[in-house]
């Protein structure tokens, strides 16, 4: 279960604003992390507080392969993304390092900069406490559920090859 | 055709939509971007050898030659990492190329072959028949590791392609054309199958750069259905047999879309999406900073012997930066003999390396505060080569060729 404040985008974010390419010169998460989203909210990584749920609109982590961009998001502290769909490159990454990224329209619509928003990842049940209202996204495959309690594709090879 | 391909590498008569497989792959790839972090991840793995050292490419191309210590150190690391494993298609500067327009020309791609890339635009080599995908790091590293990888069935968007395009019309304006008439992620999720009597008219070349950029509709891969142009090319790159797949006739698709190539004018793509098109008539005046030709998209010798065509016995406007990229040392070398390079110098125009600098803001020509620039490259995306408050358009080599010559965006009419 995750919760937070709800940090909100648009549709199309791609994922050269999340982390632009002239900082891919490293691998390093941290240095990464504290350039996200700077082209297109220059307040982010100073706002962002651990735990935070960023929701956005259409086609979130559209362009560019770079794992990156989830991973510099999970450095800086966000918790689980909501959107109304996810670009599928930007989908696998995300799984594959366990960051937890739920698709739901409603909520994505209806929840606004600053509320406060609890996520059950393994029934997709979204809660915005501020609206008392919830919100049901489409749950994982098993198998993705499997690589995300696992915390990523790395980990979750390493338990079934032991 | 795309779930068949899935389906014969997942060891399966037949898969349905949706369906989770793991496939058998062909070749896995990297840049000095993403194989970096797959390094880290691989070694996480606690696996010594890669799935297979013929079946690997890895190419820096992102950063190099490098530009700074940093990048340096990052294709260092990959160097050693493939040398440690003896990898043997590790491409170094001198010999390599745009990832993209490389390994199809050194014939490590052929039809039937299922391919995963940790770079977006691996998509491209769809043009050959193939199934290709981008991946991430971590997709690489299990790849490099089981050579295996999971994939969802992708459902299909039918193109039926007719007819025959117009003079200076070439691949980028059809693909071009597609996206703006489908939206960035009017194919999420979904294959991009080209089919119909008017591929007979669309070049390897121009199918390279329409597979290349299906990532800019949110496609998972954008493929072929394959004829003598497509075996043609391979016999002449490749040893290896080509399978060829063909879709059923009775194959089920979400959309069937129809494209007439005689009705597509040339397309510019404005800021800051690729799918914000307009035709060349529409365009009005934009005034540039720069223009780029080349790329994985539009760095091949027909790009480049287009752009000459034009640039003949003519000089760039000199307000204007025009750097050219030929895509690989063969593609430079066949310019050199053609006599395109010297075309380009004569006209005012900086000639370079390979390397995908530029078109993802690298190095090689950024961007200052409120420049702009015409492209032949694939995304428009804000700050995408530089500055935040930087534009990128995106066109065919033949509009940024009469762009350059006049110093804002124009069709080659204008200047022919």
């Amino acid at each position: 279960m995750f919760k937070g404040k709800a940090i909100k985008y648009g549709n199309n974010v791609d994922t050269d604003v999340i982390i632009p390419a002239r900082y891919l010169n490293t691998s390093d998460a941290k240095e990464l992390a504290a350039h996200c989203m700077e082209d297109i909210d220059k307040g982010f990584v100073s706002k962002v507080k651990n735990g935070d749920i960023m929701v956005a609109g259409k086609n979130f982590g559209c362009g560019s392969s770079r794992e990156h961009a989830p991973l510099a998001i999970k450095t800086v502290g966000i918790s689980c993304i909501i959107a109304e769909t996810f670009a599928r490159i930007f989908y696998r990454n995300s799984i594959n390092i366990g960051l937890p990224i739920l698709e739901c329209v409603e909520a994505a619509q209806d929840i606004e900069e600053g509320n406060d928003v609890s996520v059950d990842v393994a029934t997709g049940i979204i809660t915005n406490n501020t609206k008392g209202k919830t919100y049901t996204a489409t749950p994982f495959p098993e198998f993705m559920q499997e690589i995300i309690n696992a915390e990523g594709l790395v980990n979750y090879l390493k338990e079934r090859t032991e | 055709m795309t779930q068949k391909i899935l389906a014969a590498h997942a060891g399966l008569k037949e898969v349905k939509v949706g369906q989770l497989v793991m496939a058998n792959l062909d070749l896995v790839l990297g840049n000095d971007v993403t194989t970096p972090v797959a390094v880290n991840e691989f070694n996480k793995m606690g696996v010594n050898d890669v799935f297979d050292k013929k079946k690997i490419a890895i190419v820096p191309d992102h950063f190099t030659p490098n530009k700074d210590i940093k990048s340096a150190e990052q294709c260092k690391c990959i160097r050693e990492f493939a040398h440690e494993k003896g990898i043997e298609n590790f491409f170094e500067v001198g010999q390599m190329g745009i990832e993209h327009a490389l390994l199809p020309e050194k014939g490590l791609v052929v039809t039937g072959d299922v391919v995963i890339g940790a770079d977006s635009h691996t998509c491209t080599y769809g043009a050959l028949g193939a199934f290709s995908t981008g991946v991430g790091s971590t997709d690489m590293a299990a790849g490099m590791a089981s050579g295996k990888c999971w994939f969802k069935i992708p459902e299909a968007i039918k193109f039926v392609i007719t007819g025959k395009m117009q003079k200076w019309v070439c691949g980028k304006d059809v693909i071009l054309h597609i996206i703006g008439m489908i939206g960035v992620d009017g194919a999420l999720y979904q294959s991009m199958e080209y089919t119909g009597p008017g591929l007979a008219n669309l070049s390897i070349d121009d199918r390279f750069t329409i597979s290349n950029m299906a990532i800019e509709a949110g496609a998972k891969n954008g493929i072929f259905e394959v004829d003598d142009i497509t075996l043609q090319y391979v016999k002449e790159h490749s040893t290896r047999t080509p399978i060829v797949f063909k879709a059923d006739d009775d194959a089920q698709y979400s959309r069937v879309i129809e494209i007439d190539l005689s009705t597509i004018k040339s397309t510019v793509a404005f800021p800051h999406l690729p799918d914000n098109t307009r035709t060349i008539d529409e365009v009005g005046e934009v005034i540039l900073d720069q223009v780029v030709i080349g790329s994985c998209t539009n760095g091949r010798i027909e790009d480049l012997r287009m752009a000459a065509s034009i640039f003949k016995g003519k000089t760039v406007n000199p307000r204007i930066r025009t750097i050219i990229f030929p895509a690989t040392q063969k593609i430079y070398l066949e310019a050199l003999r053609e006599g395109l390079i010297e075309i380009f110098i004569e006209a005012g125009i900086a000639v370079s390396t390979p390397t995908c600098g530029p078109c993802l803001g690298g190095h090689m020509g950024i961007l200052a505060k409120g420049e702009r620039s015409l492209s032949t490259t694939n995304r428009n995306f804000v700050g995408r080569m530089g500055h935040p408050q930087s534009e990128v358009y995106l066109c065919s080599p033949a509009v940024a060729a009469a762009s350059a010559i006049t110093g804002k965006i124009s069709s080659p009419e204008e200047v022919m």
